[in-house]
């Protein structure tokens, strides 16, 4: 499966790509619309979420301050239940590791399910590359494999995607047409499947949390077949990226509770696993034989780095997809990476250390901060992208003009006499561009803003050429000020001094 | 008491009239707003493209600026919230970083001001027209100017308030985003004036220029006839 960026290699051209397309913008425009609602009702239902969203977050950041004690404590518990424990460093680590599971079970066919890692490792195309079949189970998964595109949507893979067009694959896939009717659609694939399901000889899925206290691994689903996954298939491999652990089942209901109501609105997914090792004799089913491939692959890159390190706290919720005005234009693909939305934007570039490689992801945002409101766990994800900002300028692979354009800024706004003078000049070159008090010109800098835009014009006199007037004429008609006014200053500055403090809701 | 105004980049150049405004309507409480020549840019974007040396450079020259000040008012929830960020951007220089943190904790955004810290909430306006309203990003969740501009809205006489559906959503500015990723700011804007365009309105109101300004832009660049105002703006004007 190529993996590669769809089509651009700048996310301006990826960009573009998806700003002309009206049925992806259309698409995604509406499931995220539909996510978005149902997460604001689950919230006012739940009556007290911002408590929740703060232990929450105290659950994650206890967690990842103490990561190797609980990562240790899941390990040994893991191994009692007869879990054998793999840790993957790197990708190419992970992969290998699965191939060799691959190989000595002689494996054929593997059913997978739910797991960003995977996709994130690119471990399909790798599978096939040794003749072993990969198939996906989850619905959306599946149509994105057949159409040979990565995920664009960390819980809903094929968002971009209408009904029309999923019918139009899996007909393709059914070599008969089949109607495009959700109930239809997904029947097939349910049937479909469910050879596959038998035949497997590995399950895969991924992991929503680990708990340390027992070894468990807990996944949250809504189609049943992470389920179907997780137990016919006689080898059981689970790709947990290091961070996903909670130290025990008490914080599992705060994190069950934030979940499912942040991704979809639910209050609880149709289905929740908890599996705590291989099946033992008195088990009905289970595989015989469990893997669980702890992966690192730039994670730890954040362990210790006061900027970063919340990105560790991150549930893969999606919902900071769903709240993002830019996701919504541009869905994921543009993001060219595996992980899309603000926390793709984030996560791509911190997940690889070698800054040269990245690209102007970070960019692609106008840092309103709505996938900070939404994020059931609170991550500043808008600081981030200015510190990835700052990171790349400091380390001298920032664009050229721009530096020049920055130094510029930073000489002209250190002093107020050039800010004036630049001002006079700029109303003197208006006179020639400006009509009825608009810049309409689509040429340099404006180009891009006047695509969309008419410029407003510089007035007259800016309003440091007007104070003196403008002082003069209200010291002449001032009024006293009430008793009341002046006590509640006094006061403001009073509990400034006892270190009160006002606004930035974060920081 | 000394109050001063941080008037902002944008304001300063291209909306004075929303400098005058707050001028005039905090002077019918005995509040003489005070002028800092000096100031200049707040620095923002340079903060949010990365580069935080040219910043702090200007980030500088606002602390010098308000140094004696009492109280730091601006029309625009994102200066006000850049001020907020200064002690980041200082925090490995322990001198600047006392300041920065001062500054801070006397910065207001202008509806804070008024209501939170004057006690105003009617300013004894009235304003015959259908108003909506678009709370920026960086002032309604950065800094949780959310309820402040709706206490004075509401006591607009004559007011007609129409929701903006979507209000929430960013209006595509963001700065350098706008010229950086031109396209995406450009679809941005488009979808917040349809919203705009939904309510009916004859007045678009908010508390930040620059998103108004993107707004506005737009607005005429549609040929839609929507006026668009800062708050202090119309409450001068029901009032005068
Ligand atoms: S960053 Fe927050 S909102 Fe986004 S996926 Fe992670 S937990 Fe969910």
């Amino acid at each position: 499966m190529s993996h590669g960026a769809k089509g651009g290699a700048t996310v301006k051209e990826r960009a573009e790509l998806a700003l002309n397309n009206d049925f992806l913008r259309k698409a995604v425009k509406f499931t995220t619309e539909r996510l978005k609602n149902g997460k604001l009702q689950a919230m006012k239902e739940h009556g007290n979420w911002e408590e929740w969203r703060e232990r929450g977050r105290q659950i994650r950041l206890h967690t990842i301050a103490h990561l190797d004690y609980y990562l240790n404590l899941f390990v040994e518990n893991a191994r009692a239940n007869g879990v054998h424990v793999h840790f993957a460093e790197t990708a190419q680590e992970a992969v290998d590791i699965s191939m060799a599971i691959a190989e000595r079970v002689s494996a054929k066919t593997v059913v997978k399910s739910k797991s960003m890692v995977s996709e994130e490792l690119h471990l399909n195309a790798a599978l096939e590359k040794i003749g072993v079949e990969a198939i996906e189970t989850d619905l959306g998964e599946y149509i994105i494999q057949l159409a040979d595109e990565p995920p664009s949507h960390i819980i809903i893979p094929a968002i971009h995607k209408n009904r029309y067009q999923i019918a139009e694959l899996l007909s393709e896939d059914a070599g008969e047409t089949l109607e495009a009717d959700t109930k239809i659609l997904a029947g097939y694939v349910r049937r479909r499947l469910r050879s596959k399901f038998l035949e497997a000889d590995i399950g895969m899925t991924g992991c929503n949390f680990a708990i340390a206290e027992t070894g468990s691994m807990v996944l949250f689903e809504n189609e049943g077949n992470a389920r179907m996954v997780t137990t016919l298939p006689k080898t059981q491999i689970t790709l947990m990226g290091m961070e996903r652990i909670i130290p025990s089942w008490a914080d599992l209901e705060v994190m069950a509770t934030l979940l499912p109501r942040s991704a979809t609105g639910q209050k609880l997914t149709m289905y929740m696993s908890g599996i705590t090792g291989p099946r033992r004799s008195e088990d009905a089913d289970g595989p015989d034989e469990m893997h669980i491939i702890i992966v690192d692959n730039g994670r730890s890159l954040q362990l210790g780095d006061p900027e970063f390190q919340e990105l560790l706290n991150c549930i893969r919720c999606g919902a900071c997809l769903n709240a993002c005005p830019v996701y919504r234009h541009i869905g994921g693909h543009a993001y060219g990476g595996t992980y899309s939305g603000p926390i793709g934007a984030v996560l791509t570039p911190s997940l690889n250390k070698n800054i040269a490689e990245w690209d102007d992801i970070a960019n692609a945002s106008s840092l309103c901060g709505a996938c900070y409101e939404a994020c059931p766990v609170k991550i500043p994800l808008h600081d981030m992208l200015v510190y990835l900002r700052r990171r790349k300028v400091e380390a001298g692979h920032s664009n050229k003009l721009e530096d020049a354009g920055m130094k510029g800024f930073a000489t002209l706004f250190s002093k107020s006499g050039r800010m004036s003078t630049v001002l006079k000049l700029g109303k003197i070159g208006q006179k020639f561009v400006a009509r009825d008090g608009g810049i309409r010109l689509k040429i340099g800098p404006l180009k891009g803003w006047n695509t969309y835009r008419v410029t407003p014009t510089l007035p007259k006199k800016s309003f440091r050429q007007q104070w003196a007037t403008l002082d003069a004429e209200i010291r002449e008609g001032l009024k006293e000020m009430s008793p009341d006014i002046k006590r509640r200053m006094e006061q403001a500055v009073q509990s400034r001094k006892n270190g009160g403090t006002h606004g930035h809701g974060h920081s | 008491m000394k109050v001063s105004l941080f008037i902002t980049c944008l304001s300063d150049a291209i909306y004075p009239r929303v400098g005058e405004a707050m001028v005039r309507l905090l002077a019918r409480y005995g509040v003489t707003l005070e002028f800092p020549p000096i100031q200049t840019c707040c620095g923002q974007p340079a903060f949010n493209s990365g580069y935080w040396n040219e910043a702090r450079t200007t980030a500088k020259t606002i602390i010098e600026a308000f140094e004696d000040s009492d109280f730091v008012i601006a029309p625009s929830g994102s200066c006000t919230g850049m001020i907020h960020h200064y002690p980041k951007l200082f925090e490995n220089d322990p001198a600047m970083l006392d300041k920065a943190l001062a500054l801070q904790s006397k910065t207001y955004e202008f509806t804070q001001f008024l209501v939170n810290v004057l006690g105003v909430t009617d300013v004894g306006a009235t304003f015959r027209h259908k108003v909506t309203y678009h709370p920026s990003c960086h002032g309604s969740r950065l800094m949780g100017i959310k309820d402040e501009p709706m206490a004075l809205m509401t006591r607009v006489k004559g007011l007609e308030f129409v929701p903006l559906p979507h209000a929430e959503d960013c209006c595509g500015f963001g700065g350098t985003f706008a010229v950086k990723m031109s396209d995406i700011s450009g679809a941005m804007v488009s979808e917040k004036s349809d919203h705009v365009k939904e309510t009916e309105a004859e007045v678009l109101v908010g508390l930040d220029m620059a998103c108004l300004m993107n707004i506005a832009g737009n607005l005429r660049y549609r040929n839609e006839p929507v006026k668009v105002m800062h708050l202090a703006e119309l409450l001068y004007e029901g009032v005068r």
